[in-house]
């Protein structure tokens, strides 16, 4: 050949052109009426509790939520964990203490656009208060709209992330 | 001028009409096709967000190209950058035009239209734009005219990429225009007329040419994909390699024609492999579709839409299949395969026609068309059974001896 191309050794029954044109034409054909893989995004979604093939796993780190107690108040007790761990500095926390001595969050902020998603912040919390949530559509009509106050992080309702558990490294 | 002039022209409008609005939106609906059945092939959806099914997804992509921003690269020369996408559009119509759609309708009208005056038409209309009697030599003529778009869009865009389309694009039209034009000699010696509709009646007397003249039909199946830029023979467009070849610098609706283009000119060549090989509007096993009339004409040009929907899918069966050839196999299979075994073709049909028409003395058109489908029938063994053995394409028979004959592991 006048460019110099490498021509491989094969056998010949592989060199075949049109035996191997209509063997890939009928597994194309094929193809055409097995079920489709598409998942159609808006109609169906990943849950948590789907089992099927688009089971969205209980590790997930979406979003975070902050869980309350029975009164209705957050959880935090402004210990100042989550802000020194976090890797992104993406957690704004500004203590307050009340008459009883109960410590509580004045300002607990999280910029999600500089959260990095790595659940520390939920590893960490000694009150199992701030969690990263099974949480995937966050879109939003503007970049402010991506800091989540206190009011906003204790009113999500979505499930919490399960983290990995040393116990059952696999989740199974 | 006289009123069976006038209604001839009324009628050519008419047909204008319908084949170029047929034909644009067929097209618009090609694109969509062409998504599906990838999808499909794919065990994806495609596109069904836009209509039911998708259905308008091409409109959507038509007035996303007509709004989009048209940019014109700084050192590019404007004029012929600004025409390549009309030369290549024009040619891929104007092809449209000679393809019979239908079987003739009889009509028999004289009308007077106020002040224009009478229209008249007695006969059989050809249900074709232009009954040229030179058939498919304007489609060849044209057909390589398409290139001229492809190659100025390559040159006038000053970019590497795009020149080196231009440049493939060229260099594949030559290689295959010459077996594209030898696989229709045969077609030429059987029906003894360039016309496309004598070549329809002739196989309407006989068999479809695709039986006598199998090697034709396949040269020309071959040559037609390369014709058309169509994998595994799209080298000018090469994304792999060349970002989008020809059309890299195009943007917004210039880029959008020259898409139009190519599967204008998938439909053209569909439509002659209709025509010339699967007997055009031609309904097989009966001789009523060619009395005439309105229902004949109807079911008829159903029949041609059937067989041409066929093509067309087997056209973008063969693209979702094959990967693209590499530079060097492309012309070698153009000038070292198609060519030689199109002229050898030639010399073994005329042998056999003239062996069956002079010693043998066969008259009829079906005996006649039975007897080279036989001789085709041992060629395809012979060929095929050598093609296979992989030893055309390598180039050299060295490595047929040298190759380890491997036990396929199961």
């Amino acid at each position: 050949m006048a460019i110099g191309v490498k021509v491989m050794k094969r056998p010949e029954r592989e060199v075949s052109y049109v035996r191997a044109t209509l063997k890939g034409m009928a597994l194309t054909f094929r193809h055409m009426f097995r079920t489709r893989v598409t998942m159609e995004y808006p109609e169906e979604k990943s849950t948590r509790d789907d089992r099927g093939a688009w089971a969205i796993s209980p590790r997930w780190r979406g979003t975070h939520r902050m869980l309350t107690d029975e009164q209705g108040r957050s959880k935090c007790v402004a210990c100042g964990l989550c802000p020194q761990v976090c890797p992104a500095n993406c957690i704004k926390l500004v203590p307050g203490e009340d008459e009883q001595g109960n410590r509580y969050p004045l300002i607990y902020e999280i910029d999600e656009f500089r959260c990095v998603f790595c659940g520390y912040c939920q590893e960490v919390c000694p009150e199992e208060a701030i969690h990263v949530g099974v949480h995937y559509e966050n879109a939003e009509y503007g970049r402010d709209r991506f800091v989540y106050d206190l009011e906003r992080l204790s009113s999500q309702t979505h499930p919490v992330s399960t983290l990995w558990d040393p116990t059952d490294p696999k989740g199974e | 001028m006289n009123p069976e002039l006038k209604g001839f022209i009324l009628l050519s409008v008419l047909k204008m009409l319908f084949v170029f609005t047929v034909i644009m939106v067929g097209v618009a609906l090609l694109t969509l096709m062409e998504r599906k059945v990838s999808a499909w092939m794919q065990n994806r959806m495609g596109p069904n967000r836009v209509g039911p099914g998708g259905l308008l997804q091409p409109a959507a992509d038509g007035l996303k190209n007509i709004l989009k921003e048209e940019t014109y690269p700084a050192l590019a020369n404007r004029t012929l950058f600004l025409l390549a996408p009309a030369l290549s559009f024009i040619p891929a119509l104007l092809l449209s035009a000679v393809i019979p759609f239908a079987a003739p309708l009889p009509l028999d009208f004289d009308v007077g239209v106020g002040p224009l005056g009478r229209f008249a038409y007695h006969g059989r209309m050809p249900m074709v734009v232009a009954d040229l009697p030179i058939g498919f030599l304007f489609v060849l003529a044209i057909s390589s005219m398409g290139v001229y778009g492809i190659a100025l869009a390559g040159w006038s865009s000053n970019s590497k990429y795009a020149l080196l389309g231009g440049l493939r694009a060229c260099a594949q039209m030559i290689s295959y225009e010459v077996a594209m034009g030898l696989s229709l000699i045969p077609v030429l010696l059987l029906s003894g007329d360039v016309s496309l509709g004598a070549i329809i009646a002739n196989q309407q007397a006989g068999l479809w040419y695709v039986a006598p003249l199998f090697f034709s039909f396949f040269v020309f199946l071959i040559s037609g994909f390369a014709e058309t830029n169509r994998l595994p023979f799209d080298l000018p467009e090469a994304e792999s390699e060349l970002i989008a070849g020809y059309h890299t610098e195009y943007s917004a609706m210039k880029f959008s024609f020259f898409f139009i283009a190519e599967y204008a000119n998938v439909v053209t060549v569909c439509a002659m492999v209709t025509t010339l090989f699967f007997g055009g509007w031609d309904i097989p096993f009966t001789h009523w579709d060619e009395r005439g009339g309105l229902l004949q004409t109807l079911l008829t040009a159903g029949f041609f839409v059937v067989k041409l929907m066929f093509w067309i899918f087997f056209v973008m069966w063969i693209r979702w299949t094959l990967p693209r050839f590499r530079y060097d196999q492309l012309m070698a299979l153009g000038w070292k395969v198609l060519m030689p075994l199109a002229l050898a073709y030639i010399m073994v049909i005329c042998v056999s026609m003239y062996v069956v028409e002079h010693p043998l003395g066969v008259a009829s058109p079906v005996l006649r068309s039975l007897a080279l489908a036989a001789v085709n029938l041992v060629g395809i063994v012979l060929v095929f059974g050598f093609i296979d053995r992989g030893a055309l394409l390598s180039g050299s028979g060295r490595r047929r001896s040298a190759a380890p004959r491997l036990r396929r592991a199961a």
